[in-house]
C-alpha cells in the first residue's frame, strides 16, 4: 500500500477493482464504510456481485482479464474530457518527458520485440537526453514525441465501443464510473483504488496496476490521504515476507545477482544513476545496503579483501527465471531432488495441481513444515497415487502457530507490529524460526565434518541469533535493524560520533564499507537505541490525517504515505489543506515523515517528490517492465474470443510458456465454452489448511461450490443446489452449483460469454466430503514480469454430475426450516439483458 | 423508557463476514452442525439448540437493481419478552432486571416447547433432544463482567453494536437519519419493543422472514393473556443453571 487502512477512511472515492474487500480483507473494508458513512462514494468493478458489490454504491461488472481495456478507457476520458489534475502531472510525472524517435508501437507489439524469445530489447523505450543526460521535456505537452501525447495516442484506441465489446461492461455504466472517479482530479477531492488478487493474477497483472498507477497520477491522487495505490495483501505476513526476500531480490528489495555479476563492484555497477541534481535517486545508496547486508550475513568473515563474501551469496544463471512456475516445471521434470515447503500448500494452491502434484512425487526428498497434515504432505495418498510407486520420503515437521510465538508482522501498509507469545508451542511444534535454526545447525555440523562442494557459504556465515539453543526474536530483529560494527568518531551522515556495537538510528546511517551491518535496510529504524519501535501502541494521530505514527513502525523510516512530497505544491504547500499529509513551514517538513527532507522542488536546493525514480518523477511512461513502457490489453491464455479486437497479438507475448505433457491449454474451444475464475471467501483461508480443520468454518461453507448465473443453468439444465461436474483441459473437480443473480452473462463482441465462479479453498484430505482444489483447473501460465500464475480468467466447461446423486441426509435438528434450499428469483428482464 | 443494556445492529454496515456468528458459537462452545452447500452461502439453515446466530444472505431485486441483504438473526430481548410470560416460570425464563436480558435455563426443559416457540414474535427459541430451550442469552456471563457480548466483540464494521439502552437508540436514530438521505425507505424495527434494534435499507421482510414481529400465529396467545394476568411479582434469579 501507498497509504495505510485507516487512511481509507478519509477518502472521497474508494475504486475496488480486483479485490473484493468486505469478504478478504474485512478490516480494510470497515475503513472503507468509514468513508462511506462521510459520504464517499464506493465504486466496485469485478465480475461477480460479491459481499463488496452489496456495500458499494456502485456495482459495475466487467469480464475476468479485461482490467486494461477498462482502466485504458479510463485514461482516454480523462485526457480526452482534460480532467487531468495538469500541475501534478506536469510538475510530478514524466508526462512531458520527450521519448526517442525509435519507440514505436505497432499492432499489439512494442518496438525491440523477437518473437523466438518472447521478450523485448528495450533500447528504444528511452527518452531522449540533453548533453548532461537530463531528459527533454516539452511543458506544452504538445510535442508529438512526448509521454503526454504517446499515452494520448496508445489510448486513443480504447474507445467506449471497443472497451465494452471487450469487458462486456455497458456503456453507461463504463461512463459513470469514468465520471465519478474523475471527480478526484481536483486538488480538493481525493480518490483512492483497493486492488488484490484480481489483478495481479493475470498474464498482464504487472500492467493491471500500472494502468491504474497511472491513473492516479494523472488525477493526482498519489502521496494524497484519502488517495493512493492500495494492494491489499492476502496473507498476514507476505507483506514482511516480500520484503525480506522472494525469488528474485535479496532482503530490501536489492536485486538478487547472476553469475555475470561476478564481484562486489560489477553488482555496483548497476546501481541507479541519475543526472539531474534536482532528483534524489535513493537508489544510488544500495552499495551501502548491499555491503551492510554482506557484513550482517558475514559477519568478521566480509572483509573488503573480499568483498564482504559476495562470492558467497548464490548466483543465477544469466537470463534464469526461478519463479513459482518454473521451480515446479523443473521438479516434474526430475531435476529436483529436494523441497523444503515452509507454511504453504501447493498440493492445493499452485496451478494445475496435477501437474504440481506429480511434480512432488519426483523429489526424493521432502520437508514439509507446517501446523497441521496438509494435502501436499500427504501428496502421495491423494486421488490417484499409487504410495507403493512413491520414492519421495516425507518429513512433516510441526510448526508453532502464530500465538505460540514472538516477532514482528508487517501488515499491507508496512507497518511491522510486534507480537507477543501467547503460550508454548503444543507437543514437538516448533517456531519457524528455531526450526531454522535447529536446520542450519545440524547442516553446519554436516559441513564442517565433511566439506562438500562449496561450504563456504555455510560455514563462514555468522550466525548469533541463539542463546542456549533458543533463537531469540529481538536479537533477530536487532541484526535486520543493524549494528555500528566499530566505533565511528564522526559519522558522514551527522558529524556524531557511534559506539561498536550499537544500533545504527536508521539506514540513513548505514555505510559501504563494512563499518555497519543492516539484515535488511528498509527495516533500519524499526529496533535502534530508542527500543523496539514495532512495539509502540500510542493511538495519536497526526492533526490533519487519519495516520498514526507512534503506532508500530511503517518502512521506510515510519513514513505511513509514501509519495507524500506529491501531496503538496511545488513550493511545499498541501494541495488539500484540509487532509494535509505534510507542509514546508519555510524550514521543515511537518506532518507525516516527508519522502526525504530535502525542500520542495520550487525553493532553493529542493528536489523533485519521487526520490525511488532515477529522474525523480513517476512514470506515465514506464521503461522498466518486461511486457511494455504503457500497459496493453491481451487477452488470457484461455479466453472466449478467437481475436483481440484491439490488435494481432491475442496474448500477452511476453509471457513465458510452458510446454510440457501437462501444460495443456484451450482457447475458444467448444469444449470447454465457459470462463472460470478462482477467489476466495470470508469463512475459508487461502488453500483452507488453518480453516478446513475448524468445524464452526465447515459448517459455514462445507462444500466445494461454483457461482453461476440463471441462464447459464436453464442452458446446462441445472439447478441450484446440484452437485455438478467443472472441467478445464487439465482435470475435473465436483462441486455444488450455486445458481444466483450475483452471476451475470457478459455480451462480448457480440457473443454471450458465460462465467464460472469457482473457490479454491477445498482439498481432498478434510472435510471428506468438501471436494478438491479447483486448482486442479487452472493453466500452468503466470505474469510477464513477476510469474503470478494466472488464477483469475481461464476456460471451463460445467455440467450435471452424472453419476447417481449422494443421498442428502435429512438433518434431524433442522426440521424448522422454514428458508432452507432457497432458489433465486428470476431477475426482471431488463436485467438479463444486456 | 425502559433502562438496561440493548444491541443496535446495523445491517448497513453488515458484509455477512459470519464473524459473529462463529464468535457465538465459540464462546458458547456450541458444536457445529452438519451441514451441505443447499446452493446458497448462508448456512446453518437455520436457528437451532446448537446454533444461536444464523447470518441471513437474501438476494432481492428491489427497483430492478439487485441487492444482497445481510441480516445476523439472533434474539431480540424483548423489552416484555411473551416467552417469559409464556412460561411464567422465572426459574426457567426469566428477565434479568439490570441488563434485559432474556435467559432460558435448564429448566426450560419442564415447559411446553411449543407454546414457548410459537408466543415469540421472532421464532427464536429450538428446542434440545430432551426439551431444554435455548437462545441467545445476550452473554449475559461476559456482560455482567464488563464484556461485550461475542458478536459484538468481533464485528469487524461496526454493524454490530452494545450499551446502555439510551446510547443506542441515539446511535440507531443518528444512522437512520444518515441512512434515509440514501434510502428513503430506512427504518428501525420495532425498536420500543425489542433490545436487538435492527436498521434495514429497504423492507425488512426482504431481509429475513421474521424481521419484524410477526403479526399472524404469534404474539399474545389466550393463554399467555391468562397467564399474565395471574402472574405473582417473584424475586427474579439472578444465577444461571
Amino acid at each position: 500500500m501507498t497509504n495505510s487502512y485507516t487512511d481509507i477512511g478519509v477518502s472521497d472515492c474508494i475504486l475496488i477493482m480486483g479485490s473484493n474487500a468486505a469478504e478478504n480483507h474485512p478490516i480494510a473494508m470497515k475503513w472503507v464504510l468509514r468513508a462511506q458513512e462521510k459520504g464517499g462514494t464506493i465504486i466496485h468493478v469485478d465480475p461477480r456481485f460479491t459481499r463488496t458489490s452489496a456495500k458499494a454504491d456502485i456495482y459495475v461488472s466487467m469480464r475476468p482479464g479485461t482490467d486494461i481495456p477498462f482502466l485504458g478507457g479510463m485514461i482516454k476520458y480523462l485526457i480526452e474530457k482534460d480532467l487531468i489534475f495538469k500541475d501534478y502531472v506536469l510538475n510530478y510525472t514524466n508526462a512531458s518527458f520527450i521519448v526517442s524517435e525509435k519507440f514505436d508501437f505497432k499492432d499489439g507489439l512494442f518496438s525491440g520485440y523477437n518473437p523466438e524469445k518472447r521478450a523485448y530489447d528495450k533500447a528504444t523505450w528511452v527518452f531522449e537526453r540533453d548533453e548532461k543526460g537530463i531528459p527533454k521535456r516539452d511543458d506544452t505537452l504538445q510535442n508529438p514525441g512526448c509521454v503526454y501525447q504517446l499515452m494520448k495516442k496508445h489510448y486513443a484506441r480504447y474507445d467506449l465501443d471497443t472497451v465494452s465489446s471487450i469487458t462486456g461492461t455497458p456503456k453507461a455504466d463504463l461512463i459513470k464510473v469514468y465520471e465519478t472517479f474523475a471527480t478526484t482530479g481536483k486538488p480538493d477531492r481525493v480518490g483512492t483504488m483497493l486492488y488484490a488478487m484480481g489483478w495481479t493474477q493475470h498474464t498482464v497483472g504487472t500492467q493491471n496496476i500500472r494502468a491504474a498507477s497511472m491513473i492516479q497520477l494523472l488525477l493526482g491522487n498519489v502521496g494524497m490521504a484519502g488517495g493512493g495505490v492500495n494492494a491489499l495483501r492476502g496473507e498476514s505476513n507476505v507483506q514482511g515476507i516480500t520484503d525480506m526476500f522472494l525469488y528474485h531480490i535479496l532482503p530490501g528489495y536489492l536485486p538478487h545477482p547472476n553469475a555475470a555479476l561476478e564481484n562486489l563492484e560489477k553488482y555496483n555497477a548497476t546501481t541507479p544513476k541519475t543526472s539531474d541534481p534536482m532528483s534524489v535517486n535513493w537508489w544510488g545508496n544500495r552499495p551501502k545496503y548491499i555491503a551492510s547486508l554482506l557484513k550482517s550475513f558475514f559477519g568478521e568473515n566480509a572483509t573488503k579483501e573480499n568483498d564482504f563474501g559476495y562470492g558467497w551469496l548464490p548466483k543465477f544463471d544469466v537470463g534464469q527465471n526461478a519463479s513459482w512456475l518454473n521451480m515446479f516445471d523443473e521438479m516434474f521434470n526430475g531435476k529436483l531432488s529436494g523441497f523444503i515447503c515452509l507454511g504453504m500448500n501447493p498440493a492445493c494452491s499452485s496451478p494445475n495441481s496435477e501437474k504440481t502434484r506429480k511434480a512432488l512425487a519426483r523429489l526424493d526428498w521432502m520437508v514439509d513444515i507446517d501446523l497441521f497434515e496438509n494435502e501436499t504432505s500427504s501428496f502421495w495418498k491423494g486421488p490417484g497415487m499409487n504410495p507403493k510407486k512413491i520414492k519421495t520420503e516425507v518429513f512433516l515437521l510441526p510448526a508453532a502457530s502464530s500465538v505460540e510465538k514472538e516477532g514482528s508482522i508487517t501488515d499491507s501498509a508496512r507497518t511491522a507490529q510486534w507480537r507477543y507469545k501467547a503460550c508454548d508451542p503444543l507437543g514437538e511444534s516448533k517456531a519457524d524460526g528455531q526450526i531454522i535454526h535447529e536446520l542450519y545447525m545440524k547442516v553446519k555440523e554436516l559441513y564442517a565434518k565433511g566439506g562438500g562442494a562449496f561450504p563456504d557459504p555455510i560455514l563462514k556465515l555468522k550466525w548469533d541469533y541463539a542463546k542456549d539453543g533458543k533463537v531469540d526474536p529481538h536479537g533477530v530483529t536487532k541484526e535486520i535493524n543493524g549494528y555500528f560494527l566499530e566505533d565511528i568518531a564522526e559519522h558522514p551522515v551527522d558529524k556524531k560520533a557511534y559506539k561498536k556495537g550499537t544500533l545504527v538510528p536508521n539506514f540513513v546511517f548505514l555505510l559501504a564499507d563494512g563499518r555497519t551491518s543492516c539484515g535488511n535496510w528498509l527495516y533500519s529504524g524499526g529496533y535502534n537505541e530508542t527500543g523496539n519501535m514495532m512495539a509502540r501502541r500510542d493511538k495519536t494521530p497526526i492533526p490533519t490525517a487519519n495516520i498514526f505514527p507512534k503506532w508500530g513502525y511503517s518502512w521506510p523510516l515510519n513514513r505511513r504515505i509514501i509519495y507524500n512530497r506529491a501531496s503538496v505544491d511545488p513550493n511545499g504547500n498541501p494541495w488539500d489543506p484540509k487532509r494535509a499529509v505534510i507542509k514546508w513551514d519555510g524550514s521543515k517538513w511537518v506532518g507525516d515523515v516527508p519522502d526525504n527532507a530535502v525542500p520542495p522542488m520550487a525553493l532553493p536546493n529542493g528536489k523533485y517528490p519521487f526520490i525511488m525514480k532515477p529522474d525523480g518523477v513517476a512514470s506515465l511512461f514506464g521503461p522498466g517492465l518486461a511486457d511494455g513502457p504503457f500497459p496493453e490489453h491481451y487477452e488470457p491464455l484461455e479466453c472466449p474470443i478467437v481475436k483481440n479486437p484491439l490488435s494481432s497479438q491475442r496474448i500477452n507475448p511476453a509471457t513465458p510458456l510452458f510446454s510440457g505433457e501437462l501444460d495443456k491449454f484451450a482457447t475458444c474451444d467448444p469444449r470447454f465454452p465457459f470462463v472460470g475464475t478462482t477467489y476466495r471467501v470470508t469463512e475459508h483461508w487461502q488453500t483452507g489448511l488453518m480453516t478446513r480443520y475448524q468445524p464452526w468454518l465447515v459448517e459455514a461453507e462445507p462444500q466445494m461450490f461454483c457461482e453461476l448465473s440463471l441462464d447459464l443453468a436453464k442452458l446446462k439444465g441445472i439447478k441450484n443446489g446440484d452437485r455438478v461436474t467443472v472441467s478445464s483441459p487439465r482435470g475435473k473437480i465436483w462441486a455444488i452449483a450455486m445458481v444466483t443473480n450475483r452471476i451475470k452473462p457478459f455480451n462480448v463482441a457480440d457473443q454471450i460469454v458465460h462465467l464460472v465462479g469457482l473457490p479454491w479453498h477445498y482439498g481432498w484430505l478434510v472435510p471428506k466430503d468438501g471436494g478438491d482444489s479447483s486448482n486442479i483447473l487452472t493453466p500452468t501460465i503466470g505474469d510477464a514480469n513477476t510469474g503470478i500464475p494466472e488464477f483469475k480468467a481461464f476456460m471451463v466447461n460445467v455440467s450435471k454430475e452424472e453419476r447417481p446423486k449422494v443421498e442428502k441426509k435429512p438433518d434431524p435438528k433442522a426440521k424448522a426450516k422454514p428458508e432452507a434450499k432457497p432458489e433465486p428469483k428470476p431477475a426482471p428482464k431488463a436485467e438479463t439483458k444486456k | 423508557m425502559a433502562e438496561g443494556k440493548s444491541f443496535f445492529v446495523d445491517t448497513a454496515k453488515c458484509t455477512a463476514c459470519r464473524g459473529c456468528q462463529v464468535a457465538c458459537k465459540q464462546w458458547k462452545n456450541l458444536p457445529a452442525e452438519k451441514t451441505i452447500n443447499r446452493g446458497t452461502n448462508e448456512n446453518p439453515a437455520d436457528l437451532s439448540f446448537n446454533t444461536y446466530k444464523v447470518v441471513r444472505m437474501r438476494e432481492e431485486i428491489v427497483d430492478g437493481k439487485l441487492k444482497w441483504l445481510f441480516f445476523p438473526e439472533q434474539c431480540r430481548h424483548c423489552v416484555e419478552p411473551p416467552c417469559a410470560g409464556m412460561a411464567d416460570n422465572p426459574a426457567a425464563i426469566f428477565k434479568d432486571e439490570a441488563t434485559g436480558a432474556v435467559i432460558f435455563t435448564a429448566k426450560t426443559k419442564g415447559l411446553k416447547a411449543k407454546e414457548i416457540i410459537e408466543s415469540c414474535p421472532y421464532n427464536i427459541p429450538r428446542k434440545g433432544k430432551d426439551g431444554t430451550l435455548a437462545k441467545c442469552d445476550m452473554c449475559f456471563d461476559r456482560v455482567q463482567n464488563g464484556l461485550l457480548p461475542a458478536c459484538v466483540k468481533t464485528c469487524p464494521t461496526g454493524a454490530m453494536n452494545f450499551g446502555e439502552r439510551k446510547e443506542m437508540l441515539a446511535l440507531a436514530n443518528k444512522r437512520l437519519g444518515e441512512l434515509k438521505k440514501v434510502y428513503p425507505g430506512a427504518m428501525l424495527l420495532n425498536a420500543d419493543d425489542v433490545r436487538v434494534i435492527y436498521l434495514v435499507a429497504y423492507k425488512p421482510e426482504l431481509y429475513c422472514k421474521y424481521a419484524v414481529a410477526s403479526n399472524s400465529g404469534f404474539g399474545i396467545t389466550r393463554q399467555m393473556a391468562l397467564a399474565r394476568m395471574f402472574r405473582p411479582i417473584r424475586n427474579i434469579p439472578l444465577r444461571l443453571v
